[in-house]
């Protein structure tokens, strides 16, 4: 059996592309690596201690066009006889990874948790995280994309070889006219540590007290739907059922109720830590930790325990 | 009969072109957000019980949303369809009571993504459409799957996550979430889009609207036989937390001792 893997590596090697690596691995079998974005054979060689046997790269294509993404890892896959197929459940797979299924007969299972059950089924999210279901792919290829921050990288091996894929491509359809990153901010979907804010917030002028927790613990920043909704905060830090769904390890929520449909989304978190003057707040139920206070009182002393914690421990 | 149907359409294709948009808006049904979700049969089935369907939400509120505006400000059509019993009527009708044109219904149970992209992909190809809009997931399955399926099966070029989407003549301009940031981008028609947060808002259908809702067409054809790729062996729920640990609001340093030993987060 052999496992190919996708990976961007535009930004260098992110937790998520450890995380498939070694999943992948897990899964027993040979592993390749088809990785787009960077050419640095270095680094990309360090995959190997994931577990991967080879890395195939191909630093010209971009994320940008599924179509022809797709072509370049079904072509690496049919050459490398994948059975299995696996990706990070980010934004590119969302866009890629049904394209494959279509184009190899692969059944996808989209937002896997754990690996495989004896049966060879997997655990997925389901009802927007309210419940889970085990998936069985009934074709004989298949493709797996992997929630972010669902299980650790480990370190099994050393460096393997790379090379540069051979081949020729079809030139993208989608023509980029420009592209904004903010600096320096975490992505929501595979943060670990995650401080988010409703609207017992009151105002968007409140927020540098989310912002300075979260810049204290190296955490991302969310919020609830009516925050979004309003404008106070970006759509894309909206959580819940009809926004992002995470997992991180911790999740802070401030001034938030906890509705159903915002559980929904969170609810898969290791640890959640709620902060609300009204103790009757559904959100306490959900609740590893809380601090039935005021936000306004909680959050800035919060951040100088953190950062008192953070100055005795390093 | 119902094919015959499909081959009448087939024949229709549009003689004048373009700057008018035919869309096709594919919706799908969801349970109400605060149905109470159980299973039933050992596990392994969806407990219909007292639940209530709506249209999937990013397919009503932005799809569908965003389709009409298209239309109102270019000119065109708007097709929903859906993959589904004589049941999901009720939520076409929603889909129809907003302002969609007419309605497609594929006879079928919409098994796995891969079989209800197959469905819709065979339905499109034969009916020239320029755009082919999906809601960016549904809030049952979550699979975001169904958008990028579709656009294989008819070799179209897919934008997912779209969160702004205008059109010039054939040229469709797109704002679409990247990893950690968000692309403006061009794509010609025909393509397939999956719709997010920011596209359009919500619109609440009107009286009117439900009556007229009423008497649009609705067609709904036979299947084409494909096979299923994925199966649900069974269902879980979460496992119930424990009891919250309340601490008091002056002490922080001993919710930042709790979360690095007790709970090994930080
Ligand atoms: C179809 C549908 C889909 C939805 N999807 C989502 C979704 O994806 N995500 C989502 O979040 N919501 C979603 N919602 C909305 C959801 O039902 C709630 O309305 C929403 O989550 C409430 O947001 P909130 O907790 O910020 O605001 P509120 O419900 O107004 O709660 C504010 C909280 O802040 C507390 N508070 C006030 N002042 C302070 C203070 N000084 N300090 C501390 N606490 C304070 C209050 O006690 C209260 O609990 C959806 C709703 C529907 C109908």
């Amino acid at each position: 059996m052999s496992t190919l893997v996708y990976i961007n590596s535009n930004n260098g090697l992110n937790k998520a592309a450890l995380e498939v690596v070694t999943y992948s691995k897990n899964l027993g079998g040979n592993v390749t690596v088809i990785a787009t974005g960077s050419s640095n054979q270095e680094l990309l060689a360090t995959l190997g201690q994931y577990g991967a046997s080879k890395v195939i790269f191909e630093a010209s294509v971009t994320a940008d066009d599924a179509q022809q993404l797709t072509e370049l890892i079904a072509t690496v896959a049919q050459a490398e006889n994948a059975a299995t197929i696996v990706f990070s459940h980010d934004v590119v797979a969302k866009a890629i990874a049904p394209r494959l299924s279509v184009k190899l007969k692969a059944g996808l299972v989209s937002g896997a948790i754990e690996a495989p059950n004896a049966d060879g089924s997997i655990k997925v999210n389901v009802f927007s995280g309210k419940a889970f279901g085990s998936v069985k792919v009934t074709s004989d290829k298949k493709i797996i994309s992997l929630l972010p921050n669902s299980i650790q990288p480990s370190i099994s091996g050393s460096n393997c070889s790379v090379e540069a894929f051979n081949g020729t491509l079809t030139t993208s359809k989608i023509k980029v006219i420009s592209t904004k990153k903010p600096e320096g901010a975490i992505p929501l979907p595979e943060a670990e540590l995650v401080v988010s804010a409703g609207r017992g917030l009151k105002g968007p002028e409140n927020w540098g007290m989310v912002e300075d927790l979260a810049a204290a613990l190296g955490a991302a920043t969310a919020c609830s739907r009516p925050v979004a909704d309003i404008g106070w905060r970006p759509h894309h830090e909206h959580v819940g059922q009809t926004g992002v769904a995470i997992r991180p390890n911790l999740y802070i929520a401030a001034g938030i109720s906890g509705a159903i449909q915002h559980l929904a989304g969170v609810n898969g978190s290791k640890v959640i830590v709620v902060i609300n003057t009204d103790a009757e707040a559904p959100f306490f139920k959900a609740a590893d930790y809380g601090i039935i206070g005021d936000a306004f009182e909680v959050l800035p002393k919060l951040t100088a325990a953190v950062k008192k914690f953070k100055a005795e421990n390093h | 009969m119902n094919i015959l149907v499909g081959i009448f359409v087939l024949n229709l294709q549009p003689i004048e072109k373009k700057s008018k948009m035919k869309i096709l808006v594919c919706i799908s049904k969801s349970p109400d957000t605060t149905s109470k979700i159980a299973f039933t049969d050992n596990n392994t089935k969806f407990d219909e019980n007292g639940v209530q369907y709506i249209v999937n939400p990013y397919d009503e509120w932005y799809a569908l949303v965003r389709a009409l505006e298209l239309k109102e400000t270019i000119g065109g059509n708007v097709t929903i369809v859906t993959v589904g019993n004589a049941a999901d009527e009720a939520i076409i009708r929603k889909a129809l009571a907003i302002g969609a044109d007419e309605a497609v219904r594929i006879d079928a149970d919409p098994t796995d993504a891969y079989y209800t992209a197959m469905q819709i992909a065979d339905y499109a190809k034969s009916n020239g459409f320029d755009l082919v809009l999906t809601g960016k997931e549904t809030i049952n399955y979550n699979g975001s799957q169904v958008g990028g399926m579709i656009a294989e099966a008819m070799d179209l070029p897919f934008v997912s996550l779209a969160t702004k989407l205008d059109a010039a003549g054939t040229t469709l301009t797109l704002e679409r979430e990247i990893v950690g940031g968000v692309q403006v981008v061009e794509v010609q028609t025909p393509a397939v889009i999956s719709c997010a947060k920011g596209m359009a808002e919500q619109r609440i259908p009107n009286m009117r609207g439900i009556m007229a809702a009423r008497t649009k067409p609705l067609q709904v054809i036979a299947p084409v036989a494909v096979e299923t790729l994925t199966t649900y062996t069974t269902y879980t729920m979460p496992n119930a937390k424990s009891a919250c640990k309340l601490i008091d609001p002056s002490n922080m340093d001993e919710l930042v001792e709790l979360l690095h030993n007790e709970a090994k987060v930080i």
